[in-house]
């Protein structure tokens, strides 16, 4: 094996590294001896807090799939929203009018750089003090609204980086050819930027899943998160198993969003089809230097 | 019209935010170059380890991670962080702790990522020149990876800036939960929410620019 950082390993690396394996697992084996003595101590590990998973679907059915149904379903109206409003916005930055342009980039700053909670916070609010929305309703509008804002700003930034990966040859020839403004844009540039854009996209799909989990937090929003909770209160006080219960579902869930997101980035660079460069899953942001990153 | 801003500490809010922000990017960024150490490294369990660590902790909810922390950590297992029993900086703590599980593991990517565009030819190339594996790493890789490296974790460190508002779900007394009280006792909404919203862009729009212009500037050209 050859890499930037380390060559072909002779016998003298390959006995150090027989050293650095002995001492990472010592380390890491006290490691979980003390979690699991802890565990034990506080007697976390009895069968009947793990037992509601296990056994039964009595768990599953009255708390954990209607919480996971209601995060779904919060991130799928997320997206669904947010992707077309995210279009517009960064295509609205790439106008040529300046009266387009800098609003639509105000816009995109702005909530780019406010926390989703204080969005979703602020959305709760609005909802109770200007609309008729039922207080049952209010905590997953509050949600979307949230999550619409802020991810129609970042989906906006993808669209635009998208767009401006293209070789610029391509708007070229089509206003050489005679295509108007928006026949370019509909014609030629949108149909290759979107194939470069999904990954960025999928990708982003991990981000809004995880940050619903903010609403059952703090706006009583019946999702995944909130549903382990209740559960804790029902099953007595199974915190750590409702927890790690939930962790994983969370992991499966956005780790298969993450590997489709860099399998299709890797079959769209082998596919020649499109002319642009495809963007990466993990980080569009590289492309330009704007402001939040993936986290 | 600003007056209702009186009866609370908004100054104390922020300050709060700014250290958790810091405390938990020193941590961070200490756990993250670790990770990333591990992760490029040559050692096949510490390479797995740090890849199984990234993998799993990028894809939970940094809410579960801080919730977790409270409920778990300190609730049902004891672990109080040598706060002793005063439970504001037992969850100040906690809030740091979990802010640095998390950012870490994409301040490892970032880390990677910058030591991923460095060519392999000037690796192969300062080996043939007869540097060893130090050499190579101090005066080849790491000064052309870390300048790389400056744009995505200035990323990280806004994000990171946005996301210490989790912490209100463990009750810290951040600009977002004092957000949360003001709006339930006073009416002016929208005023509220301007200055908050403004305390944010102030926080994240010029650490974003500064660092975006720094970035670019020490940025290998190739």
């Amino acid at each position: 094996m050859s890499s930037v950082l380390h060559d072909a390993q002779g016998p003298r690396a390959k006995r150090r590294n027989i050293v650095f394996t002995v001492v990472f697992l010592a380390v890491f084996a006290a490691l979980l001896w003390w979690v699991f003595g802890t565990l034990t101590d506080k007697g976390q590990l009895r069968w009947v807090l793990w037992k509601p998973f296990f056994t039964g679907t009595e768990a599953w059915s009255t708390y954990i799939w209607p919480g996971l149904q209601n995060t779904l379903e919060a991130a799928v109206l997320a997206v669904v929203i947010a992707l077309p409003l995210g279009a517009v916005l960064g295509i609205a930055r790439l106008s040529d009018h300046r009266w387009v342009r800098v609003p639509a980039a105000i816009v995109v700053e702005f909530f780019r750089s406010i926390p989703v909670l204080v969005l979703m916070i602020f959305g709760l609010a609005l909802f109770a003090e200007y609309t008729g929305v039922s207080s049952d309703d209010r905590p997953l509008y509050a949600v979307v609204t949230g999550l619409v804002l802020y991810n129609a700003s970042v989906l906006a930034e993808i669209v635009r980086s998208g767009i401006l990966a293209l070789p610029k040859g391509q708007a070229e020839g089509a206003m050489a050819i005679g295509l108007r403004k928006g026949q370019v844009m509909r014609l030629i540039l949108l149909p290759q930027a979107v194939t470069a854009m999904l990954p960025g996209i999928v990708s982003q799909l991990v981000v809004i899943l995880k940050d619903t989990a903010l609403g059952g937090a703090v706006l009583t929003f019946p999702e995944l998160l909130a549903s382990a909770n209740t559960m804790s209160g029902y099953y007595g006080a199974n915190v750590i198993a409702g927890y790690t219960v939930v962790a994983a579902i969370y992991i499966a869930l956005n780790f298969s969003l993450a590997t489709f997101a860099s399998w299709l980035e890797r079959r769209l660079r082998r596919g020649k089809k499109s002319t642009g460069a495809v963007l990466r899953a993990d980080d569009v942001e590289t492309a330009d230097a704007g402001a939040a990153g993936k986290v | 019209m600003f007056d209702f801003l009186q009866d609370y500490d908004l100054a104390g809010a922020v300050w709060t935010t700014v250290q958790l922000a810091v405390l938990s990017a020193v941590g961070s960024l200490i756990w993250g170059t670790m990770l990333a150490a591990m992760r490029v490294g040559p050692v096949p369990l510490m390479r797995a380890f740090g890849t199984a660590y990234v993998n799993i902790v990028r894809n939970i909810p940094l809410t579960v991670i801080i919730l977790f922390a409270s409920l778990g950590l300190n609730q049902t297992l004891g672990v109080t962080l040598g706060a002793g029993g005063d439970f504001k900086t037992i969850n100040f703590r906690l809030a740091v702790l979990g802010l640095i599980l998390y950012t870490s593991s994409f301040v490892c990517e970032a880390l990677r990522s910058g030591i991923n565009t460095v060519p392999v030819g000037q690796a192969e190339a300062a080996r043939a020149l007869g540097l060893g594996f130090g050499q190579v790493l101090r005066l080849v890789v790491l000064p052309q990876a870390f300048r790389s490296s400056v744009i995505p974790l200035a990323n990280v460190l806004i994000a990171l800036i946005k996301n210490t508002t989790v912490a209100a779900a463990i009750g810290v007394a951040e600009t977002a939960l004092l957000m949360k009280e003001m709006i339930e006792n006073e009416a002016q909404l929208l005023l509220i929410a301007a200055v908050i919203a403004l305390v944010f862009v102030v926080l994240t729009l010029p650490t974003g620019l500064i660092l975006g212009w720094v970035g670019k500037k020490v940025a290998v050209k190739r």
